[in-house]
């Protein structure tokens, strides 16, 4: 069985390939098709994402980045369910700069928001798909006989008496016209996609082969270590140098925009000679700030401001009148960073007019602006070569550690690998906004849950975002100062005038209450913030989830069954939290442990968790987590349930211990002694049920992040009757 | 000078004795399996083998290691010749972002070599000072489980000390 579909007109075009042989490109109305910058330079193909050659070796152009979500085998495994060939037989490139390898779904070529399945699902099958009829169209004509003579196999064509490699029709292919008709399988008829697979990156990471950012290496490359601010924004004032360009190896002692660098032959010798270096700093206004201004900033902003309305729904003028019971309830999060294993680097190379950089990056396309802005190449000129990234959570969406480090080989005239230290990357990241939120929610005379009133306070990402991209982005006529002053715009923007979803979303919208009323007060302390692996939910999915918890016990009743009432028109949400329910066993009593649910849609999918605690003479210990998933179709069952755990684990971090906070501006934590990350003593036993699905596949990098610190704290109410309300989680 | 066995190896390294081992091998050796990640001996990103222990090689001064034996994730066992760790690792899909892996791999693979049966607690211990931030610790939990199975079945395995003359 398969279902025959029109190919869009355009959407898929062939490619002339250098040598001959099949490649498929997307085509981009009005686009041109420059030369892109790809990392295997050996042969010019614009817009290409699949390429057949005659000695069958199949290539993918994979357009987003690998950062441990998986996405290297994902993508790789739907081209080949549809291409009948095993993912193994396929090898993976990372794509360079193009407009073509864009995220359908945010458009410049970011990897993030849960998108990278979602957005290429039905693309990648359609381009599968059309590769293998056009190599199909090629053997029948090729050989002189009727398609129904041949059948296809694991990558072989085969005939009556032979058996062809599909390379060896890869030339003819390459020359016939795009179908305008294709087969897509049943699903029924997946033989890769849904299945338990081998990840196709796992064998290069149990053998040290795989090559992170900073594995980076070549003859003539320098290593350079740099000192900022101790407050972020701060800039040199003065500097002494002391003897630090006479130390071993040393090449060169530079000042860039935001602190001095020192350029040595390998690394030891450039962090040496750095701590001999003395900065005397402009501060900025960061430094007049510490934690506990953040807090009364926040709780003055609740109590004082109104803020501005982003949704009202049902009675908008008396939600709260005539009502039975009321209740009201502060929730707090604080800044966390995203403490990546591998730390922020990269490696410049710049050879007159051109420019090569070596970046584990979340958004090549922006990197690649915002190095034409630090130096004196155009972009198009300007190769990004994307690696492997040892951790992502969003921070690599920010490209500040490539504008350090092309400023930092225009200043040396050397090529450069820049490598932060941990203390550099704890003090100098984009944080998870520090939140709080106030609850009200009403019960009338039946018991019935009438109103919710919400009201949200805290910075926005969207202006640090524009900030630190819009480089990328002002063509290069416009002056830098013009540029500058653009890229704050955003502040303003978003504090009066425009909402950013990310600040409220998932405070309100998974339970069924007829009165909703949600509003957000821009308070930014200016510590600079960006996306953390689940964005807003990483707060709200707690802030939710907890004061949820509330509502059921002021009502006595079962908080997982409140849940299943309150979620009846929305069936995917209700059927994980069932679905979580028996998994867990949830009436089961169990000996001296206590459960607590949460229930979270996310990035169009749905999760719930149960955590199963115990609380003895003070200590917490989270001994299992449950989880229930509905993700629509699923490629690789196993990598669904590994970003679960993984997810799950990342969030109880957050829950138990993360806490980024300043004093004078500076964040006082600096290594993993004082932002501890939790570790294999602490980490649960997990256990994962898929719930079954034929709709549309969705994310699962984000999704389990957001319930589990509500799951954890709703478990230890239930043991203790301690209602925490702050992460992270603290036993009184 | 200093003189110390890599992955089998005599070898020597011209660089000043403060130099931590992680450096001297990924920049001057440039073997680049053993990773940096905190540079304070926290999360055990930089393991190795010195002498058989699981050490954090980024606080490890190079004058501290004259003489003996280094094993990196390099000389544990490559593609075609998993230690059976790495095959363990492999099998049940244990790596994400993969960078601290060579580190819990290094890890775990001590613990085996002293403990061939580690109970879960053993494991904990042994493991606590590898950081993953992908949070994979159940799978590495499993695979030391599993790889301490295929140890004590008599299963041969890829011994790396064994290829290099059996120096220990």
């Amino acid at each position: 069985m398969s279902t025959l579909i029109q190919t869009r007109r355009g959407f898929l075009k062939t490619v002339a390939l250098a040598g001959g042989g099949l490649a498929l490109g997307f085509q981009l109305t009005g686009c041109s098709s420059k030369a892109i910058n790809r990392s295997n330079e050996s042969q010019f193909m614009p817009n290409a994402f699949i390429q057949i050659t005659p000695d069958n070796t199949i290539t993918f152009f994979m357009p987003r980045a690998e950062m441990g979500q998986g996405i290297l085998d994902g993508l790789t495994t739907i081209i080949a369910e549809e291409m009948d060939v095993s993912p193994q037989a396929i090898t993976v490139l990372h794509a360079g700069v193009d407009k073509a390898y864009g995220n359908p779904d945010l458009v410049m070529q970011v990897t993030g928001g849960s998108t990278s399945i979602k957005a290429h699902y039905q693309g990648l099958r359609e381009a599968g798909a059309t590769v293998k009829a056009m190599l199909v169209a090629a053997a029948v004509a090729d050989l002189g006989i009727n398609a129904s003579e041949l059948t296809i196999e694991n990558g072989n064509i085969i005939t009556h008496d032979k058996t062809y490699s599909y390379g060896e029709f890869a030339i003819s292919a390459g020359m016939l016209a795009v179908p305008e008709q294709i087969e897509l399988k049943d699903s029924k008829d997946f033989s890769v996609i849904g299945k338990n697979n081998i990840r196709l990156d796992v064998a290069d990471k149990v053998d040290g082969t795989a090559v992170f950012g900073i594995d980076i290496d070549f003859d003539g490359l320098h290593s350079a270590a740099l000192k900022r601010c101790p407050v972020i924004g701060g800039t040199v004032k003065s500097f002494d140098a002391g003897d630090a360009e006479r130390r071993p190896g040393v090449k060169a002692v530079v000042e860039i925009f935001n602190g001095i660098a020192v350029v040595a032959d390998n690394y030891w010798q450039a962090k040496s000679a750095l701590q001999v270096i003395t900065v005397e700093w402009d501060l900025p206004a960061l430094a007049k700030i510490s934690s506990s201004d953040v807090k009364q900033q926040y709780l003055q902003a609740l109590d004082e401001d109104e803020g501005k309305q982003w949704l009202i729904q049902g009675d908008e003028k008396t939600p709260f009148e005539n009502l039975a019971k009321i209740i009201e309830a502060d929730y707090s999060a604080p800044y966390l960073a995203h403490a990546t294993m591998e730390p922020m680097n990269c490696t410049v190379k710049i050879d007159g007019d051109k420019c090569d950089i070596w970046v584990p990056t979340q958004a090549p396309d922006i990197a690649q602006g915002v190095a034409a802005f630090y130096c004196d190449v155009d972009k198009d000129s300007i190769t990004i070569h994307s690696t492997l990234i040892g951790g992502g959570f969003g921070r690599r969406a920010n490209q500040d550690y490539v504008a350090e480090a092309v400023s930092i080989a225009v200043a040396s005239q050397l090529p450069v690998q820049l490598v932060w230290s941990r203390e550099d990357d704890m003090q100098h990241d984009y944080y998870r906004p520090a939140t709080m939120v106030r609850y009200k929610a009403g019960f009338d005379d039946k018991g019935q849950l009438q109103s919710l009133y919400t009201k949200a306070v805290g910075p926005n990402l969207m202006p640090y975002m524009m900030d630190s991209s819009m480089k990328a982005f002002v063509p290069d006529f416009v002056p830098d100062g013009m540029v500058n002053w653009m890229s704050k715009r955003g502040f303003d923007l978003y504090g009066n005038w425009l909402m950013d979803e990310a600040s409220v979303e998932g405070l309100y919208e998974d339970y069924e209450i007829p009165n909703k009323e949600v509003r957000h007060v821009t308070v930014d302390p200016g510590l600079r913030v960006g996306y953390w692996r689940s964005v807003g939910h990483s707060f709200s999915g707690f802030f939710k989830e907890g004061f949820v918890d509330e509502l059921v016990f002021a009502t006595g009743k079962d908080p997982l069954q409140f849940r299943l009432d309150h979620t009846q028109d929305n069936p995917r949400l209700n059927g994980v939290i069932k679905a979580v329910g028996e998994l867990a066993n949830w009436q089961q009593p169990r000996e001296g442990r206590f459960l607590g649910i949460a229930a979270h849609e996310s990035f169009h999918s749905f999760v719930a968790e149960i955590a199963e605690v115990s609380v003895e003479a003070g200590k917490l210990v989270v001994h299992k987590v449950y989880c229930a998933v509905d993700c629509g179709v699923v490629i690789n069952p196993d990598t669904v349930v590994a970003q679960m755990e993984g997810g799950i684990i990342f969030g109880m971090t957050a829950a138990l211990y993360g806490d980024i906070s300043l004093k004078d501006g500076m964040v006082e934590q600096t290594n993993f002694h004082n932002y501890q990350i939790v570790r294999m003593p602490e980490s649960p036993a997990i256990e994962v049920v898929i719930v079954a699905s034929d709709e549309k596949p969705t994310g699962v990098g984000e999704i389990s992040v957001p319930p589990i610190a509500g799951a954890i704290a709703n478990a230890i109410f239930a043991a203790t009757g301690q209602r925490l309300r702050e992460l992270p989680l603290k036993l009184a | 000078m200093i003189e110390f066995y890599l992955n089998g190896k005599a070898v020597q390294a011209d660089v000043p004795g403060d130099t931590p081992l992680l450096w001297v091998v990924r920049d001057e050796f440039k073997l680049k399996g053993s990773k940096f990640g905190c540079g304070m001996g926290m999360c055990g990103a930089c393991s190795m083998h010195l002498d058989g222990e699981s050490i954090r090689t980024c606080i490890m001064p190079i004058s501290a290691v004259a003489g003996k034996q280094v094993t990196t994730i390099e000389g544990l066992g490559q593609l075609d010749t998993l230690h059976v760790v790495q095959a363990a690792w492999r099998d049940i899909n244990v790596p994400q972002c993969g960078y601290c892996q060579s580190g819990q791999i290094m890890s775990a693979a001590a613990l085996l070599a002293k403990n061939p049966v580690p109970s879960d607690a053993d494991i904990d211990a042994a493991m606590s000072g590898n950081i993953c931030r992908c949070g994979t610790y159940p799978r590495i939990k499993q695979a030391i489980h599993n790889a301490a199975e295929q140890l004590n079945s008599g299963v041969a395995y890829f011994d790396p000390q064994a290829k290099v003359g059996g120096q220990a």
